[in-house]
């Protein structure tokens, strides 16, 4: 689709890129619900890899287009090693993305 | 233009993605009351994602942040101005000394995220008996400032008394507020109306607040956007007025005459000022209606 | 004399029903309807098999049939509707032979011209005489009209009345008349009030819903039809019943009296009536108490033949005079033609019921519908299944725009003079997919035909493959 930093922006600037050192996945975390439109994620120390078990409501249209945004978060937190599973019940691209994040900025100790 | 400022909750993606459908001229982000306090951070991240990905036509942005007493405004600031909104809504506004700490902090992240100082307006969300006598002092505090917004609910609480639909109660305050508004040379927003199936009483408490001055009023529930939004337009008999107005002046003028006067009545610049705005306001509503 | 036999078993004997033979049922007592799983009990406790099933609608509460086409007891299955459970072991190819698919209008057709055969008509009855003549209006379970269930008594071999409130005869003011009746059963309830009829119809709060039905209601007025003697039918929730609301508003203000109201009844609609915004209401079928308490005291709401409702073989039908259509869908493509029947996963979850003929014979038909429901496209390239054709669907209405079917550039032309948000359906689902992502292509398999499409005059309109 279309790239995060691109026409979608509806405020003129670019999002400042975070600088983080590699970001460790410490403990569990979940972030989001089961409402319509939301997903709920969870995220665990993985083994080594990056592992994503992925259960969509709308699986047949989209179950790519999700995991590849997962993915693109996982590089730009710098996430070499996590477990995921996420239940969707039809979440915007926008709602995986901050989903994830927040899952991970809390697994790794950093939320707030 | 801000008839009406349409609470979103800051962690709800379905409320989010329809936001800028729901005909209100603005949308307020919610990262306070709306947000339980373990999910400041999640809603922080969705409505960033939001603001980044989502199209939200015309509505202004507005985003509600936790008062200064709290762990979260900080981060509030951090994780959105850099975002661009609009304005800023800070809670619990007590005075000038609050306003001096929250605009230093603004400045200071404007500053490093290369957005120009002072760009980011600010409406205080004045609820406090304290916010409510200071309102005249937070209301002339920074250049930022575009309004003062009145939280009845919260109010009450700080008067111990009961919140009616009448108003009674909040009858000082609300002329307190449109009146120092108006003196420091800004708009003022109305209380929320909070029987979401009563429009009935909705009509009635908006045409109240307009009475009193108000430019616009918030609202809670989606329901109530289409009735505020007629409330605070001006009516075909204000437009035409407006019109007669000008007329008067642009005639008074190529007269050259000094004095203008409208059916026995002076026009003086207030009555000028007053139709520009209703005019302006026509002027808008037009556009919007022809999206 | 009486025609009162003394249980439900002693009435299918005296029917002669026999392995083979087709047996029906109307759907008016709904999703609280205990007759067909009563009746279907029976016969497969008699050891009667391989019988073909003609309901106008088949709703979830009839789960029991599942056991009964897997035990052989039903091996075909003729109906204008069926629900997602009994859908999806449909979908699952629980049946042998194709379900056929028909509209409300197209079955009582069907049957008068012969193409369809009942042998043996069971007519639940929520009050009853001992002769037959029998009524939906009164009786502790009550459903209102009775609309689906006349061609049944007219054209069936036999006709067994079923009743909880069996009286004296004769029975004044009944709707279906003893002569062509020839057995009645009484039973201590044939449906559970609760689900036969709903409390209150409520209008929907989802300001998406409303912001459409909203912008309908605009479209319905820019298209000029909106004036003295308007007719109209809506569904009987969501964005398609808020629409009504909208409509009156606009009627208030214009000071216009509709001439009637068409369709499946609800409360609101008998508001309009009382408070004098229709002269009248056709009434094929009732939702709500409201709806059952009006069409027993008020001459003006008025109960109608599904016959007399859409068939297309009728010298005329009521449908045939209506001006203006609100309708739903699951799915509608960008040559706007509209899926009821199934989900985007291929499982039967509907069926036509009205919508066919209705969109056949409005002056107007708007199909409202979000764009997308939880990202799931409801503007599609192509449908999965054709339950209502284009060429009968003139506007759709989104929260992002009204698309008009290119047939229709008369209206289109009102529309945008009117200032309303005209866009192309193509437009709509670039906007969608914008939205939501552009969806990945999904591959059917083509194999086994579950169930055939049937348009209102019997020729095939589609087909419905396993999942």
């Amino acid at each position: 689709m279309y790239p995060a930093d691109s026409i979608h922006l509806n405020k003129n600037g670019k999002i400042k890129k975070e600088e983080l050192a590699k970001m460790k996945i410490i403990k569990a975390a979940i972030a989001g619900t089961v409402e319509s439109s939301d997903v709920m994620i969870s995220v665990m120390p993985g083994e080594g890899k990056v592992d994503i078990d992925l259960n969509s409501k709308v699986g047949m249209y989209y179950q790519d287009e999700i995991l590849k945004v997962m993915k693109e978060v996982l590089q730009e937190l710098d996430v070499p090693s996590v477990k995921i599973k996420a239940v969707d019940k039809g979440a915007l691209d926008c709602t995986v993305r901050a989903r994830l994040k927040t899952a991970i900025k809390r697994a790794a100790g950093e939320a707030k | 233009m801000r008839r009406t400022m349409l609470f979103l909750p800051g962690n709800n993606p379905n409320m989010i993605m329809n936001g800028g459908l729901l005909g209100s001229d603005s949308i307020i982000f919610d990262l306070e009351d709306a947000v339980a306090p373990d999910q400041k951070d999640a809603a922080r991240e969705l409505v960033k994602s939001a603001l980044q990905t989502l199209n939200f036509g015309k509505c202004e942005i507005i985003v509600r942040i936790n008062a200064l007493d709290t762990p979260y405004w900080e981060d509030d600031l951090e994780e959105m101005l850099p975002l661009k909104p609009d304005v800023i809504m800070p809670t619990k506004v007590s005075g000038a000394e609050y306003m001096a700490k929250l605009v230093a902090k603004m400045d200071e992240v404007e500053k490093k995220n290369g957005i120009p100082v002072g760009s980011t307006k600010i409406i205080p969300l004045l609820e406090t008996t304290l916010g409510i006598e200071n309102a005249y002092a937070i209301g002339t505090s920074t250049k930022r400032m575009a309004a003062l917004y009145l939280g009845a609910e919260d109010l009450t609480a700080d008067l111990r008394c009961q919140r009616t639909k009448e108003g009674k109660e909040i009858a000082y305050a609300r002329g307190r507020l449109v009146c120092a508004a108006r003196a420091a040379g800004i708009e003022a927003y109305d209380t929320p109306f909070t029987d979401v199936e009563d429009l009935e009483g909705l009509e009635k408490d908006a045409r109240l607040a307009k009475g009193l001055g108000y430019t616009g009023k918030a609202v809670i529930s989606p329901r109530h956007v289409s009735c505020v939004n007629k409330v605070f337009s001006p009516s075909a008999k204000e437009i035409a007025y407006a019109q007669e107005v000008f007329e008067a002046i642009r005639y008074a003028k190529e007269q050259g005459k000094g004095a203008i006067s409208l059916r026995g009545k002076m026009i003086d610049a207030p009555i000028a000022q007053r139709a520009k705005i209703v005019l302006d306001a026509a002027a808008e509503i037009g556009g919007l209606l022809n999206e | 004399m009486s025609k009162v036999m003394a249980s439900l078993r002693e009435a299918i004997i005296a029917s002669g029903l026999k392995d083979g033979m087709c047996i029906s049922f109307h759907h008016h007592l709904r999703s609280g309807d205990y007759v067909l799983n009563m009746v279907l009990a029976e016969i497969a406790k008699m050891g009667i098999k391989d019988l073909t099933v003609n309901a106008s609608s088949i709703h979830d509460g009839h789960a029991p049939l599942i056991e009964h086409m897997k035990n052989g007891v039903v091996t075909g299955l003729e109906t204008n509707y069926i629900g997602p459970v009994v859908g999806q072991a449909i979908s699952e190819g629980v049946l042998k032979k194709p379900v056929i698919f028909r509209t409300h209008g197209g079955r009582p057709s069907a049957l008068e011209n012969g193409t369809a055969k009942i042998d043996v008509a069971f007519i639940a009855a929520p009050t009853s005489d001992t002769m037959g003549n029998c009524t939906g209006k009164i009786g502790k379970s009550a459903c209102g009209s009775l609309g689906y269930a006349f061609v049944d008594a007219e054209c069936a071999d036999k006709s067994i009345v079923i009743t909880d409130n069996l009286v004296p005869y004769p029975l004044c003011n009944y709707s279906i008349s003893e002569d062509n009746i020839d057995y009645v059963v009484a039973v201590d309830a044939i449906g559970n009030p609760e689900g036969i009829v709903s409390g209150t119809t409520r209008m929907p709060k989802d300001p998406i819903a409303l912001k459409i039905a909203e912008t309908a209601a605009k479209a319905i007025e820019a298209s000029g039809l909106l004036k003295q003697g308007f007719s109209f039918q809506t569904g009987a929730g969501g964005a398609s019943l808020a629409v009504a609301s909208f409509l009156k508003d606009i009627m208030v203000e214009q000071k216009i009296k509709g001439s009637f109201a068409l369709g499946g009844i609800t409360g609101y609609i008998v508001d309009m009536l009382d408070e004098g915004y229709i002269d009248s209401i056709q009434d094929v079928q009732c939702f709500d108490l409201k709806a059952v308490e009006s069409i027993r005291n008020n001459p003006k709401h008025q109960e109608i033949t599904a016959t007399h409702y859409a068939s297309p073989t009728a010298k005329s039908s009521v449908a045939d005079s209506l001006d203006v259509a609100v309708l739903g869908a699951t799915q509608i493509d960008t040559k706007f033609n509209v899926n009821v029947h199934t989900d985007s996963k291929g499982y039967i979850i509907g069926g036509s019921g009205g919508h066919t003929d209705i969109a056949d014979c409005a002056k107007l038909t708007v199909i409202v519908a979000p764009l997308s429901r939880a990202r799931m496209p409801i503007v599609v390239d192509k449908v999965l299944t054709v339950s209502t054709p284009g060429s009968s669907v003139d506007l759709l209405v989104t929260q992002y725009g009204i698309a008009v079917n290119p047939l229709r550039q008369d209206i289109k032309e009102k529309l945008v003079q009117a200032g309303l948000n005209v866009k192309e359906i193509q437009e709509l689902k670039e906007i969608s997919d914008q939205i939501n992502g552009k969806p990945a292509q999904v591959q059917r398999k083509k194999e086994k035909v579950v169930a055939k499409v049937l348009n209102r005059d019997d020729s095939l309109l589609d087909e419905i493959y396993a999942v």
